[in-house]
């Protein structure tokens, strides 16, 4: 499908440029999102880009890439992909999701594939991917095992999924749940559920159980007084991101 | 789709252009160069036909450019052009005067043998700059320039932006850079109000020859009615800025030549030997006028467009160039994360980074023009011991002379010599 051609119903097109300006406000509902973005996006290209040795000084540097946005929300990474040249598939298993995506791509002038599906679909249906973005999402799945090797599925040999989520500890406990839902009100209480989250060791277990190799993982870290997200090597203590490769 | 055509109505896919830059002057050229050397495309938007600026008689100013500049216009590839006609700064004497009396005993020394990096900064005229940016921004691919172009209005919607110009043509882009000036239209469209004040002053510029060579050595002379600066220019030639009164600075102008520098010579003293003017005299009234904030949706501010100083400090262009390099930065690490640059969530990241470093520069200039352009005996005596103080002082003298060469703070890559 193009940006062109667009599915949503024209009389419902209002209501979702609404519900778009709203996942696009980075002062609104979706702030949160909109600060880690710089960071997970840094991560992002710089993964890609030396998986598949680009330079992202480039133009369309990922042009001929194929990617899965897995979660994708109202667009917030797979536009960014798309801009960089790759071809996009944004999933979302909220079906309110995909058209406020789609009228926000059209704004943007960008052409991405957004479907209502979920990765265990994708993979049942023989979809391939270069590279599978699967972030903050691991921590919401019912059975994280089936749902990473679906993930494993769905990559092609020699293809690269950068997959981040929350650590499990009394801090993560405090800063993501306590201090970003109760006290900053940045999420909708009970967004997260803490039992839920996932240690970078049992992460890494997973990923390794699923047929991928760990390649790389980092922790994002807020500085309350620079108010700002950065990538650190050493503090993984609540929001990490980890790299890993399926064999080629 | 039910209406193929209502998409296509309400919005284009793609813009015209990635970037428009209104306005020719130096810092609109410098920035289209630094965005197009990180792969934008990039239209420059000049009210003046091309080739007025490089003209001996557009513009007298000469710009004592900070050596984190200087590393900006190399690092954009217009250095080589300009550096024949450059001075390096190699000494800034500082003191407070007297018409009559000439410099005072209390004398601040600049010297760069005190710092490692080399020169302090380089003199450059205004036309040798203009002509240097106009050739460079010609030559490159990814840069156009409509001369004798204006605009006359400016729309966003969604994400474009639209200028209009006044032969009618439209020009659609993701980013409206203004790099207008004092009176940069690019903000009043967007609506972001100014403030600040008249001096009640007027620098007189020109170009003067001396009798004896100025050996790379900058003054500042602090007079009552206000300061007058003597800057090295290649061969036995100087630029003064002198501020007056506004009222007197014309009365002044108005002189023939001889009259000119009969009212100049007390100011400037003997140590130069004869002096006579050397090319076109011109003034500058001077004004301070800060734009509320420096971006809006799709739109960012960009040298006096943001921030119009005092010339006091020589700071004018340097703090453009700073902002050129910052946001320039901004800008292309947005690109290259994939981000919809023009967005006002990666603008106000520019914002943030430059106007605590204005605001600062604007209450030291505010506060050197007030302590020093007047003629109370008690602060004249303030502002000679605190000379001699600094000047006693080396940590403290290293740390102005670093400022003064403009290596101080958080320094966009571009001006320490780095591309991005």
């Amino acid at each position: 499908m193009s940006a062109g051609q667009t599915t949503v119903d024209p009389s419902e097109v209002a209501k979702f440029e609404a519900m778009a300006a709203e996942w696009w406000d980075p002062t609104g509902k979706f702030k949160p999102l909109h600060m880690m973005n710089p960071v997970r996006l840094d991560y992002i290209t710089s993964q890609i880009a030396a998986e598949f040795g680009r330079d992202l000084s480039d133009d369309k540097p990922f042009a001929g890439l194929r990617i899965l946005d897995i979660g994708c929300g109202g667009g917030l990474l797979s536009e960014p992909m798309a801009r960089l040249g790759a071809d996009v598939v944004g999933a979302d298993a909220a079906e309110r999701n995909i058209p406020v995506a789609q009228v926000h791509a059209e704004q943007s002038g960008l052409d991405i594939d957004y479907r209502f599906t979920t990765a265990e679909a994708l993979a049942v249906a023989g979809e391939q991917f270069d590279v599978v973005l699967n972030m903050e999402v691991v921590e919401h799945v019912a059975d994280p095992l089936s749902y990473l090797t679906a993930c494993q599925q769905l990559l092609k040999p020699g293809g690269l999924m950068v997959c981040s989520t929350i650590n499990r500890n009394p801090k993560s406990f405090m800063v993501a749940i306590v201090g970003a839902e109760h006290v900053m009100r940045w999420l909708p209480k009970g967004t997260h559920e803490w039992d839920k989250f996932i240690t970078p060791d049992e992460l890494g277990n997973l990923i390794t159980e699923s047929g991928l190799r760990l390649v790389d993982k980092q922790g994002f870290v807020f500085n309350p007084i620079l108010w700002s997200w950065s990538i650190s090597s050493r503090d993984l203590s609540v929001n990490y991101v980890t790299a890993s490769v399926k064999a080629a | 789709m039910d209406n193929p055509d209502a998409g296509a109505q309400k919005r284009s896919m793609t813009t015209d252009t990635d970037i428009v830059i209104v306005g020719g002057g130096l810092n609109g050229p410098a920035l289209a160069l630094a965005l197009g050397d990180a792969g934008f495309d990039v239209t420059v938007i000049d009210a003046l036909q091309a080739g007025a600026r490089g003209e001996d008689a557009f513009d007298g100013r000469g710009y004592a450019l900070a050596l984190a500049s200087q590393r900006l216009l190399k690092a954009i590839g217009v250095w080589g052009a300009v550096a024949e006609n450059s001075t390096p700064l190699l000494e800034i004497r500082i003191s407070d005067g007297k018409p009559g009396t000439g410099p005072g005993p209390f004398v601040l020394e600049f010297d760069h043998a005190e710092i490692d990096e080399g020169p302090m900064g380089y003199m450059v005229e205004d036309r040798f700059l203009s002509r240097a940016l106009a050739g460079a921004v010609e030559a490159h691919p990814r840069v156009t320039v409509l001369s004798g172009e204006t605009v006359v209005a400016q729309a966003v919607e969604g994400s474009t932006a639209t200028v209009t110009l006044a032969s009618g043509r439209t020009l659609s882009a993701r980013l409206i850079v203004g790099c207008d000036g004092r009176a940069s239209g690019t903000a009043r469209r967007a609506g972001i109000d100014r403030w600040g004040h008249d001096y009640g002053q007027t620098a007189l510029v020109c170009a003067i020859a001396h009798e004896h060579p100025h050996h790379g050595v900058a003054h500042q002379f602090f007079m009552p009615p206000g300061p007058l600066a003597i800057l090295p220019l290649p061969g036995n030639r100087s630029s003064i800025v002198w501020t007056e009164t506004t009222e007197d600075a014309a009365r002044v102008h108005a002189l023939d030549e001889a009259l000119y520098l009969d009212h100049l010579r007390p100011r400037f003293g003997d140590f130069l030997g004869d002096i006579s003017i050397a090319g076109e005299r011109f003034t500058y009234p001077l004004n301070l006028t800060v734009a509320e904030r420096f971006v809006d949706d799709r739109v960012a501010l960009v040298g006096d467009a943001a921030h119009g100083m005092h010339p006091i400090a020589g700071q004018g262009l340097n703090a453009g160039l700073k902002d050129v390099g910052a946001l320039a930065e901004i800008l292309t690490l947005a690109k290259r994360r994939g981000e919809d640059f023009g967005r006002r969530d990666v603008l106000d990241r520019y914002q943030q980074w430059r106007r605590f470093d204005v605001m600062q520069m604007v209450l030291a200039t505010e506060g050197a023009n007030r302590l020093f352009s007047n003629d109370n005996p008690i602060l004249r005596v303030a502002r000679d011991v605190g000379l001699g103080l600094i000047n006693a002082m080396p940590g403290i003298r290293r740390g102005f002379i670093r400022e003064a060469a403009g290596l101080t703070g958080d320094l966009p890559k571009l001006l320490e010599g780095r591309q991005i």
